[in-house]
């Protein structure tokens, strides 16, 4: 015989204070927890999106990121000549030599300076990115504000995030780097990649400004499909003579989210540490629960009721307890859903902004966390519940 | 009995529900201690005396600009400036990308760096031998110790940001106040390989006379090359560090809002343990105000009793945090976040306090209901 689940109910209605206090602890338990899940699906989100497979960048051999050194700029017709380059509607190569530079801007909000990768690209860069789609086949790349930056000016386009976070990045505003003014005359969405946190202007225009003539850091292709992609990939590694390296752009962004290591191992360390202080709480309310129930237990027993159904009953109550308290977590993060943030990057040394993203995943996670705290916490006393002796539970 | 010896007693009567609290105290208290520890290291600790005088000049526009090394001559001439050695990030890769494998490798003048970096120790004769040696390279004793290091060892560093590998022979072991992980080499053997790196730099260091002179010489050799292609920024070797950390991203906050959960935790976890137990003496509370207990001694009983109890969750978390952070801080692959860092005694007594404070304003309601409640009624409770 199974004991009705509104038996539990009931019992956490009668005893409020405990309950919801307990609740609570839990809750907050789960909010921590649940805030720093929705941390790391937010950075995953912005780097996993990023990159598209028909990109392929090209690297000196060695190179860790695009902010490591470069390569001479001779090499370049090579490079965009090679078979399975995409072509324009005029007919030239979406090939494009860049640069990525770091520079120091204020933030908005007075906290500080952050750095902030400023790329260089030739035209081709821009109508190469033109062509990534998202996972719908849509463009991806979107002009959300004036227009892109011409050849030959100091002009630049500013990612959306920049234009968010940093003061002096409007349409019209002008940003002093390097060694002088460059005019913002566009705003740009790249769809949540993380080409959202960068300045684009003209790859020589930068390079003088940064003193680095006669090179590039990276080298994009477009592929026309994917086996070129793979094989363009392969052609320009191989080559001993030009001593480069080419990689998927979608590979790239792979190895960049590895920067979110340390977040998630203090993040688990702390959700670990935290869930175990709360277990203890809950075991201490339902051994509470079940000393205050002593003779209730022993009359279910005369009644019929099996140690097994006892002892799944205790249980139960404890689980509704904390599912009460992931649900309340869950409730207290709501607030913070979408919240941008931004984090540094030791491979490109600038900072990638990405958003709190409270995912389906990360909710079902953080229920099934609470459920192992309360279970943790509520089978001792629930075993200790059904193994009761009726006679002497009879006259507590 | 004594009144004292009531409430330790009665702070334990019911021992497996003490116990679980002390636990759940102890486990917050455990994290609160190592957040505290890491705030305390980054944003108040001032580092050392030598740290205090010493100054990072930097390029302006950010740490991946290269200086020219020509500046260094004129930094010397600025007035206070005791010495002035280069610096320059080589990020390169030890065995494989593997965060286990990273160190710093700095390139830089062995003739002068130790002269800027004076709380370092190095032995002279490997000082000297470095200096003679080209492809040479001096290692913190806490990374020669990780990798089994000996001076005479060779390693081979591959470059990421400089086309060539470093080959460098070690000469000499050095210990620094704080463990840097850390390994300097002579710049001209990159110079040499790389035309680009010729005559450039990325930071300097530089070491002021005495504290005091810190600022006036960031500003004067700000305004040294303020008009140059190359302006430079130049700030204390903490506000420089700090800087770093800023770049990760808004570490304060994130510190800050997990220590207010845990404590607000405790406070619940403190709080309805003192509820519970104070409900289930009502009886007993009404027999001691017969006895002629007045409201204060109740009100005083219990919360020394909650007191008492955070205390000791408080002072297990604290305990095991410093064995924590300690471990943290020795173990292999946990990069730079925990390197160096200890729980200060101002941290650990900050600490308890705080599992005190707790503990006090957990019993403060439950103890105030039961020290006003009525006797009869008292009595008559059933519980």
């Amino acid at each position: 015989m199974v004991i009705p689940i509104s038996y539990n109910v009931r019992n956490l209605k009668l005893r409020k204070g405990l309950t919801v206090m307990t609740a609570l602890g839990i809750a907050l338990t789960v909010t921590t927890a649940v805030f720093l899940m929705a941390l790391l699906a937010g950075l995953d989100k912005a780097f996993m999106t990023s990159g598209d497979p028909l990109n392929i960048l090209v690297m000196r051999k060695g190179s860790t990121a695009e902010l490591s050194g470069g390569f001479d700029a001779n090499l370049f017709p090579t490079l965009k000549t090679l078979p399975g380059i995409a072509q324009d509607a005029q007919g030239d190569p979406l090939a494009s030599g860049e640069w990525v530079v770091v520079v120091v801007l204020p933030r908005k909000d007075g906290t500080g300076e952050v750095n902030v990768s400023v790329r260089g690209l030739m035209p081709g860069g821009l109508a190469l990115r033109e062509e990534e789609k998202d996972s719908k086949g849509r463009p991806r790349m979107k002009l959300l504000e004036g227009r892109w930056f011409s050849t030959g000016q100091r002009e630049v386009v500013v990612g959306k995030s920049i234009h968010d976070r940093f003061s002096g990045a409007n349409v019209g505003d002008t940003m002093d780097f390097a060694k002088g003014q460059w005019k913002v005359v566009g705003v740009f969405d790249s769809g949540g990649t993380a080409y959202d946190s960068e300045i684009w202007g003209d790859v020589n225009q930068i390079a003088v400004d940064f003193d680095r003539q006669g090179g590039y850091a990276s080298v994009y292709l477009r592929a026309t499909d994917p086996v070129s992609a793979d094989a363009l990939k392969n052609r320009v590694s191989d080559d001993q003579r030009l001593k480069l390296e080419g990689t998927l752009e979608t590979e790239y962004y792979e190895k960049q989210t590895s920067s979110g290591g340390a977040i998630k191992f203090i993040g688990t360390v702390v959700a670990i540490i935290m869930a175990i202080g709360s277990s203890f709480a809950a075991m201490n309310t339902m051994y509470a629960a079940v000393a205050y129930r002593t003779r209730e237990i022993a009359t279910l027993r005369i009644i019929g009721f099996s140690r097994p159904s006892i002892l799944t009953s205790f249980v139960l109550e404890a689980l509704l307890l904390s599912l009460l308290g992931a649900l309340v977590g869950i409730v207290l993060i709501l607030p913070f859903n979408g919240m941008t943030t931004g984090i540094g990057n030791s491979l490109t040394f600038s900072e990638t902004v990405f958003s709190l993203h409270l995912t389906a995943r990360v909710m079902i996670t953080a229920v099934v966390f609470a459920l192992v705290m309360g279970l943790a916490g509520g089978f001792a006393p629930a075993w200790h519940a059904a193994r009761q002796d009726i006679l002497t539970s009879l006259r507590a | 009995m004594t009144l004292t010896r009531f409430v330790t007693k009665s702070a334990f009567r019911n021992r497996r529900r003490s116990l679980l609290t002390v636990l759940s105290i102890m486990f917050s208290l455990l994290l609160l201690t190592v957040m505290m520890t890491v705030w305390h290291s980054f944003y108040v600790d001032t580092g050392s005396a030598q740290s205090a005088s010493r100054l990072i000049a930097r390029h302006r526009v950010s740490l991946t600009n290269f200086l020219p090394a020509y500046y260094r001559e004129k930094i010397r001439a600025v007035p206070g400036v005791v010495a002035v050695a280069p610096t320059q990030w080589f990020g390169g890769l030890y065995k494989d990308e593997k965060p286990e494998n990273f160190f710093a490798q700095f390139g830089t003048d062995p003739e002068e760096i130790f002269k800027v970096m004076t709380d370092v120790k190095i032995p002279p004769d490997q000082l000297e031998a470095w200096q003679h040696d080209q492809a040479g390279a001096v290692v913190d004793s806490e990374l020669a110790k990780k990798f089994g290091w000996k001076i005479g060892d060779r390693i081979v560093v591959k470059g990421t940001i400089f086309p060539m590998n470093l080959e460098l022979t070690i000469r000499g072991i050095f210990t620094a106040p704080q463990p840097s992980l850390s390994v300097y080499f002579n710049w001209k053997y990159v110079e040499e390989a790389v035309s680009f790196a010729k005559g450039k730099t990325g930071t300097f260091g530089i070491l002021a006379d005495s504290p005091n002179d810190v600022p006036k010489i960031a500003a004067a050799v700000d305004a040294l090359f303020h008009n140059s292609p190359e302006p430079t920024k130049t700030e204390s070797e903490k506000a420089f560090q700090l800087d770093f950390i800023n770049s990760i991203g808004n570490v304060k906050a994130f510190i800050l809002s997990i220590c207010l959960a845990v404590v607000f935790a405790t406070l619940l976890v403190s709080a309805n343990t003192m509820a519970m137990s104070i409900r289930e003496r009502t009886r007993e509370v009404a027999v001691l105000k017969t006895i002629g207990f007045t409201r204060q001694t109740i009100l005083g009983f219990y919360v020394g009793e909650a007191v008492i109890v955070a205390l000791l969750g408080g002072l297990l978390g604290c305990l095991l945090a410093v064995g924590l952070v300690s471990g943290m801080a020795h173990a292999p692959g946990m990069g730079f976040f925990f390197l160096g860092m200890k729980v200060t005694f101002s941290t650990f007594v900050l600490a308890i306090f705080v599992a005190a404070a707790v503990g006090f304003l957990s019993a403060v309601i439950p103890a105030y209901h039961a020290a006003k409640l009525d006797i009869v009624e008292g009595l008559r409770y059933l519980g």
